[in-house]
């Protein structure tokens, strides 16, 4: 099969096409805004993608529907906007014109004060109004956990949030009346090409679809696979790393496709978190609170499960759990495909089973037997948008006589990778569910893992509350009254 | 003449709910800061290159690199400066531009790279290499103190009656110590500067600052001119809380000296992460204190020492840690007492403004010793605040000799209990805590009292300038900076009332040096006491010129002339602003004025640790009730209720935004912000990845906040408001004790809980450990 090339990526910036054909890989669309395009209005606070200074909406298609998302300019390469439509907050308004129903509510609830943030929330309210006119309080503090304001203390603004609708109607909209318009542009500008952009080392690709992809990495092994760029675009943004080539994949509707059978779900590597969300939510009502909780809203948009795994992050958002269930990683290099269980895939600290060439394609992960308990809880500094300090994810298995049959047990922030807790699990097995089977079985962290101290916690701290969340599980499981606090936002499906 | 139909009163006046001026810019992407600014072509970017060593002697720099990296114009370095190169605020000549020699933290700049673009100079600057000699380093007060490093300036000493008496009196003596952590300020802007040369001399910086005119005077002074070379304007800033008081002087004279030097327009706009490392923060504290008081829990003496992590130079941490001292009192009288401070110097960024100003580290070290006696007696905090409060005979004396005349925290103590319902929930917190073991909940009613004024005298002076045009618009201009707080907004409003027009018909423009001249900070809360004086004095020169000259035209006399809302009566006749102003400008009336306003009655000797340095006081309170799971330190803030004085409010919309914005920023302060210092003297904290400032799911789930309505200012200030800004922050600290409460219920509420701050889920955990332990190993004996 022969692939056709095209050396320009297309997209609309607002009101217009744009069509590139000179840009670098680490362009990022804050810049690209800023100071290509002159529009002023979308902010550089932090360039992490943890302030939300910078939040723009991107409008994509899946299967044919158009959805749009809050999502972090700052590391978001332009690359990787092609065939998408990004609106930023300089055309919701026209200049002499009346103010967006979101603007003027902000404007009314005294929402703003030295106004720097302001942008990023009215973009982050405007994408949650948009495909939800009537938010909970909690919806609302969901959209914005992604956005940093520090002078309002967020009061006024969740007012605002509040009183959007009752402004203006979502119908009216610009972008919901002409969805269906903008849908068609954006379905005439996927063309099944491979695009390729620069050349050498200042190159780009946006492969066809999945077993393209597999061809040019096979015959570039060596360049970057960009997904979310949550984690990618501070390799560019802070550290100044040279990534190119670049191969981006977040186009590839194979790779982000869901699919549900008796067993389990397999979640392509492209999946966003929010994307996995509903099936998430649905099937592991425990993961709730631990998805809700990865990044902010923009960053759960972006980023994908497949890059979590990849990146082998010591702490990860995911891996704790994904091990605890016992989940696999698909791997794939050319046509050749290989399983491996999540835990397999991190060796350690900075190394993962990945040959060059390889890239992860899904993640399979397996329901939980009808016997089995399962939890996992992040313990962070601040409880939305952190990184976690530990994150222990339990998945234990009565026997009918109140024996514990199997103990899968794994943790993050407590080794160089997300690592199981083996002889916690061994202390476990074959014991009866009891308070002093905990209390045995907890002294063993120590031969477990021997943890570090840093900004997020000293080893102390970390040691201390792995074995508390052992005792938090098992008293949960004894239905012993609250044991957790109820802040964390789960928003239900 | 035209006869107006009269109408009840202006749009925009004083003590109105006015938007803020910036509101539909701010929205819409249209407010104008500094990196908004179109660059004229040839613009160059400029990129600071910081010290990778805590404390060391720089033995070479290898530019080769560097000056061969793409874009690369040029390389600034203390040798370039045809100045000083310092910039120290206290005028201590410790703070250069460019360190040369030796480095005193990691992070100080050493040199700039100017490029022809903003990535283009921040690539070339990573690649230098500097040969250094490290020096042993400290970063820690306690560290400090060991191993004798200096004061970087004279300490403070405010002391009254005997504290031996004192002591040797009280029933009960309690010592212990706090660490209180600092706080970077997060402004959402980070700091930028961008400067143009001029003919001659001259040089024009649009810099971030909230200071106008010590910016133009340190640039002045790095450039080598006079001041009247130098022009400073500033439009907005987004956000400063102090953090632009000092710090926007590094980067205004970094762009001065490249636009000078390379003719062009010099951009610079360090990254996060630099602008964290770079520049100063809320000073950390160590609190060593000895506390006196008899069995009901009435306080007898206070000994306390107040040591600061100050960074390697002075900067603002002299008047910083005696603001400290001035509010260690809170709202308590302290019968014998002695206070001293020890501003010491690190291997750290040198610490700098933060709104407060040091009196919420001195605040929450007083509450600190309310905390020990309560749960040394087990007793409710709350009611040791109100045995303590200043008021009743002998009882209104500061521990710095100025009497408490205006005291009003009894009244809003009391309607806060109420409002709040304290008492039944602190029994349902009680009952709770009895029935659950892993959640325990906490509830806090704490008091602020803080100072107005500051306390450096000659700064509490203002000055504004005020045209009228011939069509009736008013051009206003003042020496205030505008960073969110609504400073343009209130200021707008004073004018429109003297006038009595419709606040459209003022434009404020932005603050500039060339129009309003030698200004103090805004800062200190005293924005709009001080600016609103001002321009309220303009206005009222530029009405008393045309009441005479109506009286004159008209054969009136001057009180027949009246400014009434959008009309001047002129005897029984009515006649439209614009007309009037139009009539006075053909008669030659002068329609410009520059007002000029200084605080009265204050004065202050610091070696003697007397006076008044305060004009008055603004108060609140805040109760705050928490949830804490004891199995990992986590906690939430379930609801907080406010009263907040701000007298008569000029705009009781944008004083709200304060309160509730202040509030969560001091939450922020003693709960999940945390500056962490590696062993290599590095802070590691230093972007929003790292750093945990308060998001929107943190604030109380429920969460009350009201004006003291009925509070007017004793003192004759602006329309009798008070300030604003720093006050409500020390209403955060009721969520520190709230979990401290928490804390306290595995001991039985009978044992110090002593959680320092910042009361991370690992310190609250931590303190819980300790607790559990102590109560334990007592109960046993």
């Amino acid at each position: 099969m022969t692939i056709e090339i095209r050396n320009t990526i297309r997209f609309l910036l607002n009101d217009r096409l744009v069509e590139l054909a000179d840009v670098s890989p680490v362009q990022t669309l804050l810049d690209f805004l800023r100071i290509d395009r002159n529009l002023r209005g979308t902010k550089e606070g932090c360039a992490e993608g943890d302030c939300g200074a910078c939040t723009v909406l991107v409008g994509r298609l899946l299967g044919g529907q158009l959805k749009y998302e809050s999502i972090n300019a700052c590391i978001r390469f332009v690359g990787s906007l092609d065939g998408c439509h990004v609106v930023t907050v300089d055309a919701l308004a026209q200049p002499s014109g009346p103010l967006h129903p979101v603007q003027q509510a902000m404007v009314d609830t005294h929402a703003s004060q030295c106004g720097f943030c302001t942008p990023g929330f009215v973009m982050s309210l405007y994408g949650l109004w948009m495909e939800n006119p009537k938010p909970s309080v909690q919806e609302i503090e969901k959209a914005l956990q992604g956005n940093l304001c520090r002078c309002t203390g967020y009061a006024a603004i969740i007012r605002a949030a509040e009183a959007i609708s009752s402004i203006g109607e979502v119908g009216k909209d610009p972008l919901v009346a002409e969805r269906e318009n903008i849908g068609r542009q954006l379905a005439a500008l996927q063309d099944g090409r491979r695009v390729v952009i620069g050349k050498e080392a200042e190159r780009f690709v946006l492969p066809a679809n999945v077993d393209d992809f597999a061809a040019v990495l096979e015959a570039d092994p060596k360049a970057t696979i960009v997904a979310g760029s949550t984690d990618v675009g501070l390799w560019v943004t802070k550290f100044m790393r040279d990534i190119a080539p670049v191969v981006h994949i977040s186009h590839l509707e194979e790779l982000r496709r869901i699919s549900v059978d008796i067993d389990g779900i397999t979640l392509g590597a492209g999946v966003s978190y929010t994307e996995a969300y509903p099936v998430i939510a649905q099937h592991f009502p425990q993961m709730r609170e631990l998805w809700d909780r990865i990044g902010g809203q923009q960053v759960r948009n972006m980023g994908t499960v497949g890059g979590n795994i990849a990146n082998g992050s010591p702490i990860g958002d995911t891996p704790p759990a994904l091990i605890a269930l016992g989940a696999s990683v698909m791997l794939r290099k050319g046509a050749r495909r290989r399983t491996l269980p999540v835990e397999a895939f991190f060796i350690e600290y900075g190394k993962q089973d990945r040959e060059p060439g390889e890239f992860v394609e899904a993640v399979r992960i397996p329901f939980l037997k009808e016997a089995a308990r399962f939890a996992v809880y992040k313990v962070t500094k601040r409880l939305d948008e952190d990184i976690s300090a530990v994150c222990g994810a339990f998945r234990v298995t009565l026997d009918g006589r109140g024996k514990i049959a199997d103990a899968a047990i794994a943790f993050g922030g407590m080794a160089g990778t997300p690592k199981r807790a083996s002889k916690v699990e061994a202390a476990l097995k074959g014991a009866d569910w009891t308070d002093a089977t905990v209390e045995t079985a907890v002294a063993a962290f120590a031969e477990d893992f021997t943890p570090l101290t840093d900004w997020r916690a000293s080893a102390e701290y970390r040691m201390l509350v792995a074995k508390n969340l052992l005792r938090r599980f098992y008293l949960e499981t004894q239905e012993a009254g609250r044991v957790r606090l109820d802040r964390a936002v789960a928003v239900a499906v | 003449m035209n006869v107006m139909q009269p109408i009840d009163r202006i749009r925009g006046g004083v003590h109105e709910k006015e938007k803020h001026e910036s509101g539909h810019k701010h929205v819409s992407g249209t407010a104008e800061y500094i990196d908004d600014i179109p660059e004229p072509a040839g613009t160059l970017h400029a990129y600071l290159g910081l010290s990778a060593r805590a404390h060391a002697e720089i033995l070479s720099i290898d530019f080769a690199e560097v000056g061969a990296s793409a874009g690369v114009v040029g390389i600034l370095t203390a040798d370039d400066i045809p100045g000083e190169n310092d910039i120290s605020p206290a005028h201590k000549h410790d703070d250069p531009v460019f360190a040369t020699g030796k480095v005193e933290f990691h992070g100080q700049p050493i040199f700039a790279v100017i490029a022809t673009s903003r990535d283009a100079a921040r690539r070339a600057a990573a690649k230098v290499k500097i040969d250094y000699r490290d020096l042993p380093h400290v970063t820690d007060v306690k560290e400090a103190q060991a191993a004798n490093y200096p004061l970087v300036i004279d300490p403070l000493k405010l002391e009254r009656g005997d504290i031996d008496a004192g002591f040797a009196k009280a029933q009960n003596v309690v010592q212990g110590e706090m660490r209180i952590g600092g706080q970077d300020h997060f402004y959402l802007e980070g700091h930028i500067s961008f400067a143009f040369p001029g003919e001659d001399d001259e040089v024009t910086v649009y810099a971030s600052t909230q200071h106008p005119s010590e910016t133009q005077h340190m640039v002045a002074q790095v450039l080598g001119v006079p001041s009247n070379a130098v022009t400073v304007n500033v439009r907005r800033m987004g956000g400063g809380f102090g953090g632009k008081e000092t710090q926007a002087n590094l980067f205004a004279a970094v762009a001065a000296v490249a636009a000078r030097k390379y003719r062009r327009a010099v951009k610079i706009r360090p990254d996060r992460d630099d602008d964290m490392t770079a520049t100063g923060k809320r000073h950390d504290f160590h609190v060593d204190y000895k506390i006196g008081f008899d069995d009901d829990g009435r306080i007898e003496a206070v000994d306390a020492v107040f040591a600061a992590r100050c960074g390697f130079s002075a900067d603002l941490s002299g008047p910083v840690t005696d603001r400290a001292l001035f509010h260690a009192d809170n709202c308590y009288f302290y019968p014998n007492v002695r206070l001293r401070s020890r501003p010491i110097k690190t291997n750290t960024v040198s610490n700098t403004a933060f709104r407060g100003f040091g009196g919420p580290q001195g605040m929450v070290g007083g509450e600190r010793m309310i905390e020990d006696i309560a749960y040394t007696l087990g007793k409710d905090p709350l009611e040791i605040r109100k045995l303590n409060f200043y008021g009743g005979e002998g009882r209104n004396l500061t521990p710095y000799h100025q009497t408490v005349e205006d005291n009003i925290i009894g009244r809003i103590i009391e309607e806060l209990e109420l409002s709040a319902d304290y008492a039944t929930r602190r029994e349902a917190v009680l009952a709770f805590n009895r029935e659950n073991h892993v959640i325990k909940r906490g509830i806090a009613l704490t008091p602020v009292k803080f100072g107005i004024s500051f306390t450096k005298t000659e700064y509490n002076q203002a000055a504004a300038l005020v045209h009228v045009y011939t069509d009736g618009s008013i051009h206003l201009n003042h020496g205030g900076t505008e960073m969110g707080q609504g400073l343009y907004t209130k200021v707008a409003q004073v004018v429109a009332d003297e006038f009595q027009v419709d606040l459209d018909r003022i434009k404020v423009t932005a603050t500039s040096t060339g129009k309003v001249p030698n200004t103090s900070a805004t800062a200190a809360s005293s924005g709009s006491d001080l600016n609103g004086m001002a321009a309220a004095n303009a206005a009222q020169q530029i009405k008393a010129r045309l009441v005479n000259f109506a009286a004159e035209r008209y054969g009136i006399s001057e009180a027949d002339v009246a400014f009434e809302p959008n009309v001047v009566r002129i005897g029984s006749e009515r006649i439209s602003f614009p007309e009037f102003i139009k009539t006075a400008y053909t008669a030659r009336v002068q329609l410009s004025a520059a007002g000029f306003y200084k605080t009265p009655k204050i004065h202050w000797n610091r070696s003697e640790g007397r006076g008044r340095p305060f004009y008055y006081y603004a108060y609140g309170a805040s109760c705050s009730e928490v949830s804490v799971d004891t199995l990992t330190g986590e906690y939430q803030v379930d609801r907080t209720d406010i009263i907040h004085d701000v007298g008569k409010s000029l705009n009781p919309a944008l004083d709200v935004g304060q309160v509730e914005g202040a509030f969560v920023q001091g939450m922020g302060w003693l709960t999940t912000e945390e500056l962490w210092w590696d062993a290599k003297g590095r802070l590691r904290t230093h972007a929003p990845s790292t750093y945990k400032i308060p998001l929107a799911s943190d604030r109380p789930r429920i969460f009350n906040v009201r004006l003291a309505e009925w509070s007017v200012n004793r003192e004759e200030t602006i329309r009798r408001s008070k300030a604003v800004g720093e006050p409500p922050f020390m209403l955060g600290i009721s969520v520190l004790e709230a979990i401290s409460m928490a804390a306290a219920s595995v001991a039985g509420y009978r044992l110090p809980p002593r959680i320092d701050a910042p009361a991370t889920p690992e310190r609250v955990l931590m303190a819980i450990e300790r607790l559990r332990g102590k109560a334990a190993t007592e109960t046993t004996r």
